[in-house]
C-alpha cells in the first residue's frame, strides 16, 4: 500500500497522461528517492539517476553535488528502504512476482557474479558512459538511453500512446528498450526483483548507505532462537547475519513479520548488547517507532 | 568473554560502533551541504531544465 500510494503521489499529474505531455512545474527541481522517469507524463519530480546523468553530460566535468545531495539525504535516512517501499519499478516487479504462474525462485544462477551488474551499470553506463559516450556532438545519458526499463514503462509507453508525433519517430532503439522491459518483466514473474538485484544503479548507491542508515532492522541477539524463519521469509535470500547491513537488503520487512520470537525490529536502539531484556527491547523499539 | 581484549582495542573499536549508529547524521549533513553547493552552482536549475522537457533518450527515440 505504501508503494502504491507513493507511486500515485509522485506520478499524479493526470493531465499529462490525458494529453501526452509532461509536468513542467517547480517540483521538478527536486528528485524523488526511487527510479521514476521524469519523462513519465504523470511524474511531478525528477529521477535521481536521470538527473545525475543530466549533470554528467554537461560540457566539461562538474561534480554533481546537487544530485549527490539528494542521494545522501535519502540514503542516510532510508538506505535501501527506498527500493523496498518507494520505488515504482520495484512495485511493478513485486506485483509481477505475485502472479501465480511458474515456480518462484529468489535468485538466478551465478547470483554473486550477476550481482556485480549493479555496479557495472552504475560505473560503466551512468558515470563513464555519460561522460565519454557521444551521440553526434552531445554526450549521451547511456543508462537512460540503452537500459532503463523504468523509462520505457513509465515514460515511453504512456507518452507514445498519447502523442501521435512521438509515435511516428519510434525506431530500433525504442524496440530495443521495449525488449529489455519485456525481458525483465517476464523474469520478474519467476525471480524476485531481477532488475533490483542485478542491474539497478540506484540500488548500488543506496546499498552502500545500508551500513549506517537511520532506518534499519535491528536484531535482538539475546532473544534470537536461530530458527531461520527470517531467512526463509527474506525474498532476497539473505542470511540472518546479513539482514539489514547487507547492500542487498531492501528493508521490505518480511523478516520482521516472520520472526516468531519478535526479535527483529524496524528502527530502534541497538538492543540486547547492553543486557536489555526482550521486553525492554520491544518497548524501546515501539518508543522509537512512535517518535 | 572479552577479558583478553586490551583497553586500546576497545577504544579502537568505538569509532566503528559510533559510525554505525550515528553515521546517518553525518550522511544527512553531508547531503544537505552538497545540496547547498549544488543550489549555489545552479545545478538544480539544470536538473529542472532537463526534467521539464521530454527526454528523447529516456523514451527510446533520441
Amino acid at each position: 500500500m505504501v508503494q502504491l500510494g507513493f507511486t500515485i503521489l509522485t506520478n499524479g499529474y493526470v493531465y499529462g497522461f490525458m494529453n501526452g505531455k509532461i509536468y513542467q512545474g517547480p517540483l521538478k527541481y527536486v528528485c524523488v528517492p526511487g527510479l521514476n522517469c521524469y519523462s513519465c507524463p504523470g511524474a511531478v519530480a525528477s529521477c535521481p539517476i536521470g538527473a545525475l546523468q543530466a549533470l554528467l553530460t554537461q560540457s566539461g566535468f562538474t561534480v554533481p553535488f546537487g544530485v549527490l545531495g539528494f542521494l545522501f539525504v535519502f540514503g542516510s535516512l532510508l538506505g535501501r528502504a527506498v527500493c523496498g517501499w518507494l520505488c515504482p519499478f520495484g512495485l511493478v516487479q513485486d506485483l509481477l512476482h505475485k502472479l501465480p504462474v511458474f515456480r518462484k525462485q529468489k535468485r538466478l544462477p551465478f547470483h554473486r557474479i550477476l550481482g556485480y551488474g549493479r555496479y557495472v551499470a552504475l560505473v560503466g553506463l551512468v558515470c563513464i558512459g555519460s561522460m565519454f559516450l557521444f551521440g553526434g556532438f552531445a554526450k549521451v545519458p547511456a543508462f537512460c538511453k540503452y537500459l532503463c526499463p523504468s523509462g520505457t514503462l513509465l515514460g515511453a509507453i504512456p507518452l507514445l500512446s498519447g502523442n501521435e508525433m512521438l509515435r511516428s519517430q519510434a525506431g530500433g532503439l525504442f524496440f530495443w528498450k521495449v525488449g529489455i522491459l519485456v525481458g525483465i518483466c517476464l523474469l520478474s514473474i519467476k525471480v524476485y526483483r531481477p532488475f533490483c538485484q542485478y542491474l539497478c544503479p540506484l540500488g548500488a548507491i543506496y546499498g552502500w548507505f545500508n551500513h549506517f542508515s537511520l532506518v534499519k532492522i535491528w536484531r535482538e541477539e539475546s532473544a534470537c532462537s536461530h530458527c531461520r524463519a527470517c531467512e526463509r521469509a527474506c525474498p532476497m535470500a539473505l542470511s540472518v547475519e546479513e539482514i539489514s547491513s547487507s547492500p542487498a537488503c531492501i528493508r521490505c520487512g518480511d523478516c520482521v513479520a516472520a520472526c516468531p520470537e519478535q526479535c527483529l525490529h524496524f528502527v530502534g536502539k541497538r538492543m540486547g548488547e547492553k543486557g536489555g531484556s526482550r521486553a525492554d527491547g520491544r518497548a524501546a523499539g515501539e518508543g522509537a517507532l512512535q517518535q | 568473554m572479552g577479558f583478553w581484549r586490551s583497553d586500546r582495542e576497545e577504544v579502537r573499536a568505538k569509532p566503528c560502533v559510533w559510525i554505525k549508529s550515528h553515521g546517518w547524521v553525518v550522511g544527512l549533513l553531508t547531503g544537505l551541504l552538497f545540496l547547498g553547493i549544488g543550489l549555489l552552482q545552479g545545478q538544480l536549475a539544470l536538473i529542472w531544465r532537463k526534467a521539464a522537457m521530454i527526454c528523447m533518450e529516456c523514451i527510446g527515440i533520441g
